[in-house]
């Protein structure tokens, strides 16, 4: 199925939002959303790693690991395409090992250029690694953007585009989160129910608010 | 501790989705049936199983042959040695599931490949195993393993019996019971932890 930019900016913000639909990226959407400003920071560390992981891996899949036409072995040395070996089922080893590098790559990176954006992000970056948001969109774009290994229409647009919305839509459900248990501390939860579970129950109810977006068409 | 307790403490004391909360995505997301929830459970197990075996052997081959200043810098790169091993063991899982239960890797989708983030794997690698003996590791990768296929029943029998009134596929209350659908929709799953992870804790208040 062929998308537009803007339906894929509306899918992955509203309906299949990352958190509240696809359950990716619980972790830091329970364990951060506690102060508004950590909720943005985390955000904006979800979706900048997001974006880069989601073109480093298309370029990875694309160009080392699909047999197509983009091969690096077709491109350079000519060789037939029935020979190139098929490495798809690399994927999870590789995206694995070129995100938690990139992690790496991107703390050393922005403490070097930027001491203030490093003060802001520093310490979500490497809780990032093992957030399964990351990994899920890397694999959700070539579910979804590739058909039998070989890259669709537009396929690099669209992941750029997934992987931003995404990142969108978990900062939006994260700040929302994090607004309302702000203001949970003022409230009388029962006691056995402090913490975690009236956090469950709150991302369940925003979750049926999320799913009233699902009626939407987009076509 | 003894064998025993090791393996028994993953069930109920220490288990990895109620008590520590980890790796919640897959369990909110492929609760909505016990099949999916035996299926997810058991891939996780045998990964947990293998990884925390292998990484147990790896740390023991290490401190065997190599020096001090050796085992300091296979120290460094150790969790991205974890990742490998763990990553192989889930493409394992990922090719036989597509091979010999297609709908069941249909169903479980992204979060096959996503048992690799699953942080009670690497939990358990970077706590339990890179630190005590095989026979230890492997008992505590059972319990903990078992302890996260029951907790997911648990999940997915509550949705499962409400959601589309059957257990198992099998149908219990008859042509007239009219689900509730929001049970198997997302927003099912987190309310219905949210309850389990409060009777839980009220339950400890009442026992103290």
């Amino acid at each position: 199925m062929e998308y537009g930019i803007f339906q894929l900016v509306i899918m992955s913000i509203f309906i299949n939002n990352f958190v509240l639909q696809r359950f990716l990226g619980l972790c830091p959407y329970m364990g951060v959303s506690k102060q508004l400003d950590s909720a943005l920071g985390m955000g904006m560390a979800v979706t900048f790693v997001m974006t880069i992981a989601s073109l480093v891996t298309w370029v990875l899949y694309t160009f080392f690991l699909a047999p197509t036409y983009q091969n690096i072995f077709y491109v350079i040395f000519n060789t037939p395409i029935e020979n190139i070996p098929d490495l798809t089922f690399l994927r999870t080893i590789v995206f694995i090992l070129v995100i938690a590098s990139l992690v790496q790559f991107v703390e050393m990176f922005i403490q070097k250029i930027s001491p203030t954006l490093y003060r802001a992000l520093g310490i979500y970056l490497p809780l990032i690694t093992t957030n399964c948001a990351i990994l899920g969109v890397a694999v959700l774009n070539i579910d979804l953007f590739f058909k039998d290994g070989l890259p669709s229409e537009n396929s690099f647009i669209n992941t750029l585009v997934q992987a931003i919305s995404a990142g969108a839509g978990f900062t939006l459900v994260l700040l929302l989160m994090a607004g309302i248990r702000e203001k949970l501390e003022l409230a009388n939860v029962p006691k056995p129910f402090r913490g975690l579970p009236i956090a469950f129950i709150i991302a369940g109810l925003m979750s049926i608010a999320f799913l009233g977006f699902s009626g939407m068409n987009v076509e | 501790m003894t064998l025993v307790a090791e393996f028994i403490k993953g069930i109920y004391k220490e288990n990895p989705v109620f008590r520590l909360a980890l790796g919640l995505c897959p369990v909110l997301a492929v609760s909505t049936s016990i099949s999916n929830a035996i299926g997810m459970g058991a891939a996780t197990t045998f990964v947990l199983l293998s990884s925390n075996t292998i990484i147990s052997l790896l740390i023991l081959f290490f401190s065997k042959i190599l020096s001090e200043e050796g085992q300091k810098s296979i120290n460094k790169i150790r969790i991205p040695m974890f990742i490998v091993v763990i990553a192989s063991f889930v493409t394992i899982v990922e090719m036989v599931m597509s091979a010999y239960f297609p709908a069941l890797s249909e169903s479980l989708g992204i979060f096959i490949p996503l048992i690799v983030v699953n942080c009670i794997i690497l939990g358990r690698a970077e706590g339990f195993a890179s630190k005590n003996s095989l026979v230890f590791s492997v008992m505590d990768a059972l319990g903990m393993g078992i302890g996260f296929t029951l907790a997911l029943i648990a999940i997915a029998a509550f949705r499962e019996l409400l959601g589309s009134g059957q257990l198992l596929g099998v149908n219990l209350f008859g042509g007239d019971y009219k689900p509730v659908l929001l049970m198997i929709l997302p927003p099912g799953a987190f309310l219905v932890i949210g309850l389990y992870l409060g009777i839980l804790h009220w339950l400890d208040a009442r026992k103290k």
